[in-house]
């Protein structure tokens, strides 16, 4: 069981509990704002950006070439931008915090 | 070769050069074609501008057939996104679960009728009605309107006859002009009224930008959901396994849907005005002449999709770009999406297989391109389960 913390732009926390599937979809069953998802998961529509926690970005490292293609010239970008489709749920980051980038 | 079957026409040039070159009306248009220099053009929008005369980014050109500047379409940031919140939530509710109730309802009428007749004709019995019925969700109109905008046809500017109808446009402008009208007499919780009672920067829209909101709107999502429709119902009429595969997985679905709208890319295209001396793909274009960001070839660019010329149906990342990409991202996605699911779901309940009988290809000529793009008519049997 990982538990996980969206922050959105508004500043509101929500922490929330899974143990399999990925962080959109998680984000998306428990409405977090500024996470559509609305490609599914496919890493095509960059509507499930957010901002790993320097801190954090070691339990969910690097993403793909393809995932960096497609945040490459999104809106807000930093270096620790990951698409949420991309980042599975499992223990190894339990606890970690993220920050919603739209 | 199977009908569903839809060759990549960009591949030499992709490949060689990475541009394509067609005159559009005596207009040039020198197409991007590599997935990373579409994407990086329409990042580019101060330089390669959307917010040009109208008619003029859409290829065939329409210049010579309107003057209304669709919105937020033909217009860039930062007005672009005042424009684009307004309508943005509007454009987002088919995620909410009334509507797929009410768009379920439709398709499966749809479905139902067409199991009943031996032959369907796809293109104008069954997509064109499902995409004018689907969008009266949309406006949230009375369902009866969606017979009027049957009769028009599969394009609102294109006839049988030639490429830019400028009397079938008129057609819809008058149109929407009596639908202001009514909304403004008597508001109601449909698009109109809800585009009369928005505001901009402090002011109501004008009647003007109401209108260019609403022919984007209709334009829009016309062929291009047409289009996806019947080559969808194509490719599961040719592959049955694939049908079989969705039934027993349906949550795959969704990586299906993205994968068919990459494979068939809708819309080949979009052009995009220069506004300074640029290149693109190393090849100089001047300053107010045209680029054109070709969805279709990026979406089968071998260096970013293994087996780009196949549909695999379970593609896991699938950065297609059939919804283009960048500020301008079609905002009728999440509508074309969730019908797409819905059809798709429907036809998984209902239809055990689909037999196709006949068809005849739409061909896009583009200069040294010819890029099959959908059907002009398809006959197909469905066969209930």
């Amino acid at each position: 069981m990982a538990k996980i913390t969206f922050v959105t732009s508004d500043d509101i926390k929500t922490t929330v509990e899974a143990t399999t599937g990925n962080i959109m979809e998680l984000a998306v069953q428990n409405k977090i704002k500024g996470i559509d998802g609305n490609c599914g998961g496919v890493c095509s529509c960059a509507t499930c950006h957010v901002h790993v926690q320097p801190e954090d970005w070691s339990k969910i490292g690097e993403p793909s070439e393809l995932e960096k293609d497609m945040l490459e010239f999104d809106e807000n970008v930093s270096e620790y931008s990951r698409l949420s489709c991309q980042i599975k749920v499992s223990d190894a980051i339990d606890g970690i915090v993220l920050k919603v980038a739209n | 070769m199977k009908k569903s079957e839809f060759l990549d026409p960009f591949e030499k040039a992709r490949l060689e050069k990475g541009i394509g070159e067609m005159d559009d009306q005596d207009d040039h248009v020198v197409m991007a074609l590599r997935h990373k220099d579409v994407r990086r053009c329409a990042h580019n929008w101060k330089m390669f501008q959307s917010g040009a005369e109208p008619g003029r980014i859409v290829i065939p050109s329409e210049v010579n057939i309107r003057d209304i500047r669709q919105i937020p379409f033909e217009v860039d940031p930062p007005m672009h996104g005042d424009y684009r919140t307004l309508v943005e939530a509007w454009f987002k509710r088919p995620l909410e679960e009334n509507y797929q109730i009410e768009l379920k309802k439709i398709i499966t009428t749809i479905v139902e009728e067409s199991l009943k007749k031996d032959t369907v004709e796809v293109i104008r019995e069954f997509a064109l009605v499902l995409q004018s019925r689907a969008l009266t969700l949309l406006f949230n109109v009375p369902f009866s309107e969606s017979e009027t905008w049957i009769s028009w046809g599969t394009h609102v500017f294109r006839s049988e006859e030639t490429a830019l109808d400028a009397d079938k446009a008129n057609v819809l402008y008058k149109y929407i002009d009596v639908q202001i009208e009514n909304s403004i007499k008597k508001p109601g919780e449909d698009f109109y009224s809800k585009l009369l009672e928005s505001e901009v920067n402090g002011r109501k829209l004008t009647k003007e930008e109401i209108k260019g909101v609403i022919i984007l709107t209709f334009a829009g999502g016309r062929d291009t959901v047409i289009n996806i429709v019947s080559n969808s119902i194509a490719y599961f009429s040719e592959h049955p396994k694939a049908l079989e595969k969705l039934r027993s997985d349906p949550a795959s679905i969704n990586f299906a849907i993205e994968e068919l709208i990459r494979y068939f890319s809708p819309l080949t295209q979009m052009g995009r005005v220069v506004t300074e001396d640029a290149q693109v793909c190393e090849h100089a274009v001047k300053a107010d002449t045209r680029i054109s960001l070709n969805w279709a070839s990026a979406n089968r660019d071998e260096s970013v999709f293994e087996n780009a010329n196949t549909v695999v149906l379970d593609r896991k990342i699938n950065p297609h770009v059939a919804f283009g990409f960048g500020v301008h991202n079609c905002l009728g996605a999440t509508h074309a999406r969730q019908i797409m699911k819905v059809l798709i779901h429907t036809l998984i309940g209902k239809v055990q297989s689909i037999d196709l009988l006949d068809s005849k290809e739409n061909i896009e000529n583009l200069g040294e391109f010819k890029r099959k793009v959908g059907f002009d008519s398809l006959k197909v049997n469905f066969n209930s389960k």
